[in-house]
């Protein structure tokens, strides 16, 4: 933005600020230096454009038609304008310098302290030091971090409320889809981000994890045209079902000084009956046999899993799979 | 905030923020709001170009910077801070609504945390509430070894853990100087210096099987710096060995798990993954689980040692089965 174009800007939010009641888009152009020179079209053009990045920066711009006037006029009422008088009591600045950082260097990084720096312009005192906040007095840092390229046009579309349209791969999937969604939410959970809404091409609600979304987030549709049900509980739709109950309990032999976490994790551990001078016994609960075998298999010719058989054959085939 | 774009809002503050602080130094005012001296200048010059229709002398904001003491005059119109966009109002109510979540880690005093979401709910524009809601930050945030890791902190003692390393399947003993405690990736982290590795550490708390706090101050090295988790908590180093496996799609998973260098897609969702892998065994391990879901191409030793490992343990099956 040239300098001449931010005098122009600054100069018409003090005039419309100022003004008791609304310009004509005329008065404006005699009342805000910058405009003066050009040409009808040229004026009119150029007005437009500047009231809507006045309202890209979050400036509210009324337009007032009276129906006694050919011409609509223009202000900016003062309470929408002004950050309402706030002050903040020591602990709770303190609060605030936390949360401050939480988004450091991620995509709100910005929103933040942009946040903060109008808070401290408004003559509340925050604080970033996070002085005596967290153990030890200030030894907490906390991060979240946004690194998924589709988590800024995701973040606009939930706040603009508006539909959609992305490829995506389902886990393990081999085929990219094309979803269209009316986005409900974002969650972040175990440091990954999940889209949560509504899937107009299932009919149904569903949530998609943002690092298998590729390509382009595109939008669909007006801002508005989403609505969020009532209560709709964001964390459940992203969590993972609660870990089942573990109710099978399978017999591994371990080679003896090996496998230290399967020991610490195991529910028994005793001497081996075939061979107990090198293998122990351990028992493991688990609910999932695939799962069981992918970690059984990960730790090689150190443990053969005895019991059940289901999970033993898994087992068998992730090894011969690593042969091939 | 010092590109040309942003300078309109820039200055919608930097008013304010003379006006609520009369008298502040050029260099106090600069660093604020992240500008050099000679920037902020050529702003506090802007602004005094500025003012009321009309801009006779008496029109306009007067400014002045004599001896490096910044005040401001005449600026009544734009005295007061635009308030809260949406974005900003919902950056703060997220992170204040994620701390909420974790009392065990955040120790806010009373009910400091209520009282400022109310204030900036109040200080925001219509809408930023409801859009803070939509977005949620889950934090693993309490895992068993925190009351005594944070009794180690707080009275600046050393610790002794037993850590449990999946990627070795090991349980080391380690004693620790703890320096603080890192919330990231949706983890909770203890960052301390090591004296096994001499050199600072993380260690993931629902990883720490046991930790006792011993009669010994913590002494951490003068020179220990904090690790940067800017890009990530764990990041491989540049001198760990390169090693290329190919996927399946069902082992598209180890791209969104771990670091990858490079990850170049084969067509029916299988992938071709450069990493830097930590150390042999983890890559054997990492290929054992992965059975016909993927494969080491790369360095072909490595591609036989897995091989060698697969024989070894069928073996032991096909004896018994």
């Amino acid at each position: 933005m040239s300098r001449r174009k931010t005098e122009r800007l600054l100069n018409l939010v003090i005039c419309l600020l100022a003004t008791g009641r609304p310009l004509s888009a005329e008065q404006i152009r005699h009342a805000v230096p910058g405009y003066d020179r050009d040409g009808d079209e040229a004026f009119q053009r150029m007005f437009e454009r500047d009231k809507n990045e006045l309202r890209e920066i979050g400036i509210p711009i009324d337009v007032v038609r009276d129906p006694w006037e050919d011409e609509p006029g223009y202000r900016i009422r003062r309470e929408s304008y002004e950050l309402p008088e706030i002050t903040l009591e020591p602990d709770e600045a303190a609060v605030l310098g936390l949360a401050a950082q939480v988004w450091q260097r991620a995509s709100l990084a910005e929103a933040a302290s942009g946040a903060l720096l109008k808070l401290r312009a408004g003559g509340v005192a925050t604080d970033e030091t996070v002085g005596g906040l967290g153990p030890a007095g200030g030894a907490l840092e906390l991060r979240v971090d946004t690194r998924d390229p589709a988590f800024p046009p995701l973040w606009e579309a939930v706040r603009d409320r508006r539909v959609v349209r992305f490829d995506y791969r389902g886990s393990g999937s081999e085929t990219v889809r094309t979803r269209t969604v009316e986005p409900w939410g974002v969650v972040s959970r175990r440091g990954r981000w999940y889209l949560a809404g509504f899937d107009r091409d299932r009919q149904a609600p569903r949530a998609f994890r943002l690092s298998r979304i590729t390509g382009q987030v595109a939008t669909v549709g007006r801002p508005g045209a989403v609505e969020v049900p009532d209560g709709v509980d964001l964390r459940s739709m992203v969590g993972f079902p609660e870990e089942p109950v573990e109710e099978r309990v399978a017999v591994v032999r371990v080679r003896r000084g090996t496998c230290q976490g399967l020991r610490q994790l195991a529910r028994a551990v005793r001497p081996s009956s075939g061979d107990p001078a090198e293998w122990d016994e351990a028992e493991l609960a688990f609910s999932d046999p695939e799962r069981l075998a992918g970690w059984m298999a990960s730790l090689g010719s150190d443990v053969e899993v005895v019991e059940p058989p289901d999970a033993r054959e898994a087992v068998i085939r992730r090894l011969k799979g690593a042969l091939a | 905030m010092s590109g040309s774009a942003d300078r309109l809002p820039r200055l919608l503050a930097l008013v304010p923020y003379l006006m609520s602080h009369p008298g502040a130094q050029v260099g106090e005012v600069a660093e604020v709001f992240g500008l050099s001296e000679k920037q902020l200048i050529d702003d506090l010059q802007l602004v005094w170009m500025c003012g009321l229709p009309g801009h006779t002398p008496g029109d306009l904001i007067d400014v002045s910077w004599d001896g490096g003491e910044i005040l401001i005059d005449n600026a009544d119109t734009i005295a007061r801070p635009l308030r809260l966009g949406i974005d900003e109002a919902s950056a703060l109510l997220v992170a204040l609504r994620m701390l909420a979540a974790m009392p065990e880690l955040a120790e806010v005093p009373g009910d400091a945390l209520p009282r400022v979401v109310a204030k900036l709910e109040r200080a925001a524009g219509e809408g930023a509430a409801s859009v803070s809601s939509q977005v949620a930050v889950d934090v693993d945030a309490a895992p068993d070894a925190l009351p005594r890791v944070r009794e180690a902190l707080t009275g600046r003692r050393r610790l002794s853990l037993r850590y449990y390393v999946p990627g070795r399947d090991e349980v080391t003993p380690r004693e620790v100087d703890p320096m603080r405690l890192v919330v990231a990736d949706g983890r909770t982290y203890l960052e301390g210096w090591c004296y096994r590795a001499e050199a600072m550490r993380l260690f993931r708390l629902d990883r720490v099987l046991g930790a006792d706090v011993l009669d010994v101050p913590a002494d951490p090295p003068a020179g220990a710096e904090p690790i940067d988790v800017a890009q990530g908590v764990f990041r491989p180093s540049p001198t760990d060995e390169l090693v290329e496996l190919e996927v399946t799609a069902a082992g598209r998973w180890v791209a969104e798990y771990y670091p990858c260098e490079r990850a170049e897609e084969l067509g029916e969702g299988r992938l071709r993954i450069t990493l830097r892998a930590r150390d042999e065994d983890w890559v054997l391990k990492l290929a054992l689980r992965l059975g016909d879901t993927g494969r080491v191409v790369s360095p072909p030793a490595m591609a036989a040692r897995v091989r060698e490992e697969a024989e070894r343990a069928l073996a032991r099956y096909a004896h018994r089965s």
